[in-house]
């Protein structure tokens, strides 16, 4: 059990959790993720760190709205209350080279939140640092002042043109590597897809890229092999061996595929819930009117 | 086992025989009929979790411990992994004194609600019960299993006695992994007086009491209550915590204060077989889809569970062990229409338990035999839909005694599905090994390397027993090491030797 320490909506349907968690607060390293479990009866689902305070001794977590399970720590669980299961840290810690490079990181949406603890290990240990952020409007930026003063440099892009570079985080990695600029390293977090054409791009230019898989897992410990990817020529189980893995050899179509395993079930439970809390909402509207009346 | 007749027998019939049950003569007693229990018929307990077999009543039970001969020999005490006093505790059965015959089981056998149910009797204590022999068939023996579950859940029923405890001793012992290993060491050393905590890395206690094996075997309301006995003894839990994640064994015996620790962590790696397309999606490893079904409740999901599983019409589980049989039979608990079980070799061959084997034929299990898949193909989204399967036939016998399945050339052939459960096996998670210096394995599998005499490994004051040392293996023998492992640490914890390890199982 975690005491919700502090909760805020940050964005539409993106939610910022403080949770009390010494233990993980104490141990975690960038790169690492824990696995929560809201209620009974609910789902295990994993959830990146995005930042900790071991003298505090909690962690943060930013998640978004994307389905029943999300939607019911977004909508019902409360500043002070608790989240009922909370186990980690879990999977490896980024590898941070000690001498100081040139790092280029890419984030898409909330691939900032994973991306951020990484981006402080590389800055602690003296890297420089450029930042790729990308998002489909101007609003819908998160973590964005922060991750502005941490880096060296941030380039900032939108799908519609809102804000900086009208287009795709790949198009900027794309001038940027043209341009002639150097990295030692490329990372690139968010949506499957968008890592997937992060290292297409890439891969002309033979730097190295390092990606963090977001699969379905249940335990976390390396027992039930449900978040096994493709990776060179075998499997690889993204939550002992991973979550962060060498871009060229995932392969990210299997991946995405995976992913959508359960997409009707889930899709179905999602949209249950929201019926079930709008009848909810619409009884207690009634029961007040009444109540008011008589 | 169909063949065998199960008379039952009337209630006078019961109770004429615990009256003169001190005139029988072994004679009488080989010619004595045993008290068949009663089954849920197949066509119902489909439609449901609850169990297969109905308790044996006060009066069953007690006929049935009447066939006991009291035997000189007493081979089904050695044949116990934990040696209950089996006659001792069938004779206080005999005479209707359940409070008594639980005391007595409960000396060596601390979860016994949960071993009458899953335990492998026919080989152990009951394969060599003289009724067994003389009859030459382990039919016959003596339903130890079944009385010792009977008792159980009698105690459960009229009050459970917390077993004592010594005053504390001050030491403090970590147990990791709260399996059948750990929580039988956690109990035995709660009743020595140190003060025990169960470190568990899901967010329940049971180990594959609670994930793997399934409802319809053993309640989990059972595990449950078993558990709250350790509570009640004082013993302490902490779910949620992944030893070498979380916090390390050196960090446990260093800065949290522990004076021992106990690594039980269970054989819990998948094997899967390298296949084209086996990471194809509804390709699951057993545990996968145990876990799913059992400790997530997928059977419930859209009410009261929100961990889904495939949406089934035709499944196939490779394997013919004991796993492969639960996954089958929770599978067609789930609604799925066609349940096949794929394996290597014939029905003869399987190494799950007869009883298992014949539950799931008459739950509508579908065997498809000598046939093993080497390649998985799926659909434009991803899903696996069918399957090449080499044909084989049988060779020379290999190291099990089983004979060798060898590939039939050109024999392929494809089988649609739309799911796959893969259930050959499990090998020992690397993650405590990985996470402690100077803790040495088994290379090649990969298991912890202890003496078993008192499960001491390379590192002192860490103790290991359980499946993590031998590879996947049986509830009972998990409480076996436990039991021994908790002597073993008392021990320890009383005069600091350390007699080593390190040599190679
Ligand atoms: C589906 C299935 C059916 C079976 N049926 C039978 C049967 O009918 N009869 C029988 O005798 N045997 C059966 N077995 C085998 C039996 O369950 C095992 O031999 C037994 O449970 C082993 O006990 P254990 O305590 O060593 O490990 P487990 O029961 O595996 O428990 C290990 C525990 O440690 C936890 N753990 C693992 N790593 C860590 C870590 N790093 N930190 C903290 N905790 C950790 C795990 O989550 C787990 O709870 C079956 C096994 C399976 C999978
Ligand atoms: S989540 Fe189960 S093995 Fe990775």
């Amino acid at each position: 059990m975690a005491k919700i320490l502090k909760k805020k909506t940050i964005a539409d349907k993106i939610t910022w959790y403080e949770l009390d968690a010494p233990r993980i607060a104490r141990k975690r390293k960038p790169g690492q993720f824990v696995i929560v479990r809201p209620c009974e009866g609910g789902e295990r689902i994993p959830l990146t760190i995005a930042d900790a305070d071991p003298e505090k001794g909690s962690i943060t977590l930013v998640v978004q709205e994307v389905g029943k399970t999300t939607a019911y720590m977004g909508r019902e669980l409360e500043e002070g209350g608790d989240m009922l299961d909370v186990v980690g840290p879990l999977g490896t810690a980024t590898h941070i080279p000690d001498t100081p490079g040139r790092i280029l990181a890419i984030a898409g949406g909330l691939g900032i939140a994973p991306l951020y603890p990484i981006l402080k290990g590389f800055k602690e240990k003296g890297h420089e640092v450029t930042v790729i952020l990308g998002a489909r409007s101007k609003d819908l930026f998160i973590m964005r002042d922060m991750t502005a003063t941490l880096v060296d440099k941030l380039l900032i892009c939108t799908d519609d043109g809102s804000e900086g570079y009208h287009g795709l985080v790949t198009e900027v990695e794309k001038q940027l590597l043209e341009s002639g600029e150097k990295f030692d390293e490329i990372i690139a977090i968010g949506p499957a897809i968008m890592m997937k054409f992060c290292v297409e791009t890439a891969r002309p230019f033979g730097v190295p890229i390092t990606v963090s898989l977001n699969t379905i897992m249940i335990d976390g410990t390396g027992m039930c092999g449900g978040c096994r990817v493709q990776y060179g020529g075998g499997d690889k189980f993204v939550c002992v061996d991973g979550p962060e893995f060498d871009g060229y050899q995932v392969n990210f179509d299997r991946m995405m595929q995976r992913q959508a395993a359960y997409v009707g079930q889930e899709k179905k439970a999602y949209h249950d819930y929201l019926c079930r809390l709008e009848a909810k909402a619409q009884q207690i509207e009634a029961t007040e009117r009444e109540e008011a009346v008589s | 086992m169909s063949e065998i007749k199960k008379e039952t027998l009337t209630e006078e019939q019961l109770r004429e025989r615990i009256e003169h049950r001190d005139e029988y003569s072994n004679k009488d007693k080989l010619k004595m009929a045993k008290v068949w229990w009663r089954e849920q018929k197949p066509e119902d307990r489909v439609k449901n979790t609850d169990e297969v077999p109905f308790r044996l009543s006060e009066l069953e039970a007690q006929a049935e411990a009447v066939r006991c001969m009291d035997c000189i020999k007493k081979n089904c005490v050695a044949g116990c992994p934990v040696a209950i006093d089996v006659p001792a505790m069938l004779r206080l059965v005999g005479e209707g004194d359940f409070r008594g015959a639980v005391r007595k089981m409960k000396e060596t056998n601390v979860l016994p609600a949960i071993t009458g149910r899953v335990c492998p009797q026919e080989t152990q204590c009951q394969a060599v019960c003289l009724m067994s022999k003389a009859h030459k068939s382990t039919d016959e023996a003596v339903s130890i299993g079944k009385v010792e579950a009977f008792l159980a859940d009698w105690e459960r029923e009229n009050g459970v006695e917390i077993p004592e405890c010594a005053p504390p001793t001050g030491k403090q012992v970590a147990v990791i992994g709260g399996g059948p290993a750990g929580l039988t060491c956690a109990a035995d050393l709660a009743r020595l007086g140190h003060g025990v905590t169960i470190l568990e890395a899901f967010h329940k206690l049971g180990g594959v009491l609670v994930y793997g094996i399934p409802e319809f075997r053993l309640p989990k309301k059972i595990v449950e209550a078993e558990i709250g006995i350790l509570g009640e003894m004082g013993v302490k839990f902490e779910p949620n915590v992944v030893v070498g994640q979380t916090v390390t064994i050196d960090e446990l015996l260093e800065e949290e204060g522990y004076d021992a620790v106990f690594v039980a962590t269970g054989a819990g790696l998948p094997w899967f077989m390298d296949l084209p397309g086996e990471d194809l999606n509804n390709v699951y490893s057993a545990n996968e889809y145990l876990t799913r079904a059992n400790l997530m409740n997928a059977y419930k999901y859209g009410t009261e569970a929100d961990t889904p599983i495939a949406d089934s019409k035709r499944l196939a589980v490779i394997g013919g062990g004991n796993v492969a049989m639960d996954s089958a039979r929770t599978a067609i608990r789930l609604g799925v229409p066609e349940v096949w079980l794929i394996y290597r070799r014939t029905e003869a061959e399987m190494p799950a338990r007869l009883e298992e084997i014949h539950h799931a034929k008459e739950e509508g299990v579908k065997l498809h035999l000598l046939t093993s898949p080497v390649e998985y193909t799926g659909n434009d989204n991803g899903f696996v839909k069918s399957m090449k399967l080499q044909r084989m036939e049988l060779g020379e016998p290999d190291a099990s005694g089983r004979r060798r399945p060898v590939p039939i050339e050109g024999a392929i052939e494809e089988f649609d599905v739309d799911t796959v459960v893969v259930s050959i096996g499990n090998g020992a998670n690397p993650l405590i090994p990985r996470t402690t210096p100077g803790l040495d394995t088994n290379q090649r599998k990969g298991t912890i390397v202890v003496d078993f005499e008192r499960f001491m490994t390379s590192r002192p004051a860490v103790f290991a027993g359980g499946d993590i040392v031998v590879g996947a293996s049986t509830v009972i023998m998990a409480m076996g090491h436990g039991r021994t492992a908790a002597a073993s640490i008392h021990q320890y914890l009383q005069d600091g030797e350390w007699a080593g390890n390190g040599q190679a199982n």
